[in-house]
C-alpha cells in the first residue's frame, strides 16, 4: 500500500487525453441522436396495430435489449464484415452497437409513454376527423414524450458512459487514450482515475440539471 | 325541415354480445333528439356508430342524403379517408371533455380547423374566437385546460366541435362527470345551440333538459328503440312498463313540489 499520487504525467499528456475526449463527445452525439431518434420510430412501430409493424419492432427490441452492448460492438467489428461483406471500422462498429442498443431501450420508454396517454385523447383527435398519424403526431406524442423525458435523459447519461466500450475495438476515445498514456508512463492508477474524474465532472452537472427538469415537468402537469 | 341523418337497421356486436339489434332513425335538420335508456341499453354505442367511432356490424348511415361507405355483396365497406371526412362533418362532445392538455384553449379550437380542414390561420382564429364567444369563454382563450373548471372545459369542448361547422352534433353524457353546480352552464349552452337551429343527438340522464329542449325523445332498451315521441307526452305518459320503471327510478328522491 501507500501509493504516491502523481498526476504530472497526466497533465503532460493532456493533448493525448483531449483527443480522446473529443472522440467521446463525437461518438456520444452520434449515438444519442440515432439511439433516441430511432427509438421513437421503433417505439411507435411497436405500438402499431398492424402486426407487420409491431412484430419486427418487437423482435428488434428483444434482440438488442437482451444481448450485451460490448458483445454487439465486438460482433459488428469482427463477425458482421465476414457475414455480410460490408466493411466496418471501429467507429462504425461502436456506433452500430451503442445506437441499436439505445434504440431498443428507448423504444420501450416511448411505448410506455404512448400507452400512458388516456384513450380519450385518441378519441378526441379521431372525432374531429384527424387520421391515426395526425393524432399520434399532434396529440399523443407531444404529451407522451414530455412525460418520459426524465427516463430519456437517464438513457442519454447511460449512452455517454457506454461510449467507453468503443475502446474495445480501438476507437479513439477517452478510455482508449488513457490506456495509451498508462502503457507509456506506467501510471495506470492516475490514468484511469483521470478518466473517471473526467466523466464525473461532465455528468454530475448534467444529472443535477435533469432533477431540475423533472421538477419543472411535474409543475407543468 | 329536411332530413339530415338517417340510420337504417343499425346493428352492432362486440364479439358475442349484440348491443344494437336494429335501430332505424331519421333526424330532420334542426331537430334536437334526446336518447334515454339505462346503462347497457346501447345508447352510447348508437351515438358512436353515427360518426363511426365504432364501426357498425350491419346497417346503413346516410348524412345529408349520402350513403356512408360502399355496398359490396350486401356488406358495407368503408375507407378510412372517407370516415375521417365524415367525422369532420359531425361534432362530438364526450363525458370526460378530452381537451388536448398541451394546447391552450384557443389552440384546442384551432387544431381541427387547421389540420383537418386546412383553413388559413387567420380565418381559423377568427372562427375559434367566435365559437369561444358563443360558449362564453373568449376571455379564457390563452389559458391551458388544466386551469379551467369542469363546466368550462366542457364548453371549450363544445366550441372545439362547433368550430368545424358540423352538420350534426353528438353529445355523449356530457354532464355526467360534472359537479351538480356546473351542470347548468353546460345545459344552457346546449339549449342555446338547439334554439339556434343546430341538429343535435344527446345521450343524457337530464330528464329536465329532455323535457324542455328536445323535439323528440327516444327510449332505448336492450338494443332497440322501445318508445319514441314528443317529450311532453312520452316523459309524462310512457306506453311501456319498462320506460315507466326507468322514469320512476329517476324521480325516486325528487323534492316535493
Amino acid at each position: 500500500m501507500g501509493h504516491t499520487w502523481d498526476f504530472a504525467t497526466i497533465l503532460q499528456n493532456w493533448p493525448v487525453l483531449w483527443v480522446g475526449i473529443k472522440g467521446t463527445v463525437f461518438i456520444f452525439v452520434i449515438t444519442v441522436v440515432l439511439g433516441l431518434g430511432g427509438g421513437l420510430v421503433v417505439g411507435v412501430a411497436r405500438y402499431a396495430k398492424s402486426p407487420f409493424l409491431s412484430w419486427p419492432a418487437r423482435a428488434f427490441v428483444e434482440v438488442f435489449r437482451n444481448t450485451p452492448v460490448l458483445v454487439q460492438i465486438i460482433w459488428f467489428f469482427y463477425a458482421f464484415p465476414i457475414l455480410t461483406g460490408i466493411e466496418t471500422d471501429p467507429f462504425l462498429a461502436a456506433v452500430l452497437g451503442i445506437s441499436l442498443n439505445t434504440m431498443a431501450f428507448s423504444a420501450e420508454i416511448y411505448r410506455a409513454g404512448i400507452q400512458s396517454i388516456d384513450r380519450g385523447q385518441w378519441e378526441a383527435g379521431k372525432a374531429i376527423g384527424m387520421t391515426y398519424n395526425q393524432t399520434l403526431r399532434r396529440i399523443i406524442l407531444p404529451v407522451a414524450v414530455k412525460r418520459v423525458l426524465p427516463a430519456l435523459t437517464n438513457r442519454g447519461i447511460e449512452v455517454f458512459k457506454m461510449s467507453t466500450l468503443a475502446s474495445v475495438v480501438g476507437y479513439v476515445e477517452t478510455l482508449n487514450q488513457a490506456k495509451l498514456i498508462a502503457d507509456l508512463n506506467y501510471n495506470p492508477i492516475e490514468s484511469y482515475t483521470a478518466v473517471a474524474l473526467i466523466f464525473f465532472v461532465v455528468l454530475f452537472p448534467v444529472v443535477q440539471g435533469t432533477y431540475v427538469l423533472e421538477r419543472m415537468l411535474r409543475k407543468g402537469d | 325541415m329536411s332530413e339530415i341523418l338517417r340510420i337504417e337497421n343499425l346493428h352492432k356486436s362486440f364479439d358475442d354480445l349484440e348491443v344494437l339489434k336494429g335501430i332505424d332513425l331519421t333526424v330532420q335538420s334542426g331537430e334536437t333528439v334526446v336518447i334515454l335508456g339505462s346503462s347497457g341499453s346501447g345508447k352510447s354505442t348508437m351515438l358512436r356508430c353515427v360518426n363511426f367511432m365504432e364501426s357498425p356490424t350491419n346497417g346503413k348511415i346516410y348524412l345529408n342524403g349520402d350513403l356512408i361507405g360502399t355496398e359490396r355483396n350486401g356488406k358495407m365497406t368503408y375507407k378510412e379517408a372517407e370516415l375521417c371526412t365524415l367525422r369532420s362533418r359531425i361534432g362530438m362532445v364526450f363525458q370526460h371533455f378530452n381537451l388536448f392538455p398541451h394546447m391552450t384553449v384557443l389552440e384546442n379550437v384551432l387544431e381541427g380547423q387547421v389540420i383537418v380542414l386546412g383553413r388559413a390561420k387567420m380565418e381559423a382564429r377568427d372562427k375559434a374566437m367566435a365559437q369561444l364567444e358563443r360558449v362564453g369563454l373568449a376571455e379564457k382563450a390563452f389559458e391551458y385546460p388544466s386551469r379551467l373548471s369542469g363546466g368550462q372545459k366542457q364548453r371549450v369542448a363544445i366550441a372545439r366541435a362547433l368550430a368545424m361547422d358540423p352538420e350534426v352534433m353528438l353529445f355523449d353524457e356530457v354532464t355526467s362527470a360534472l359537479d351538480p353546480e356546473l351542470v347548468g352552464e353546460v345545459l344552457k349552452t346546449m339549449r342555446q345551440l338547439a334554439e339556434e337551429g343546430m341538429t343535435m343527438l344527446c345521450v343524457t340522464h337530464e330528464l329536465g333538459f329532455a323535457y324542455h329542449v328536445a323535439n323528440r325523445v327516444l327510449f332505448l332498451n336492450e338494443g332497440i328503440i322501445l318508445e319514441q315521441g314528443e317529450p311532453q307526452s312520452i316523459l309524462k305518459n310512457p306506453d311501456t312498463n319498462r320506460m315507466r320503471e326507468f322514469l320512476d327510478g329517476h324521480s325516486l328522491f325528487k323534492l316535493p313540489d
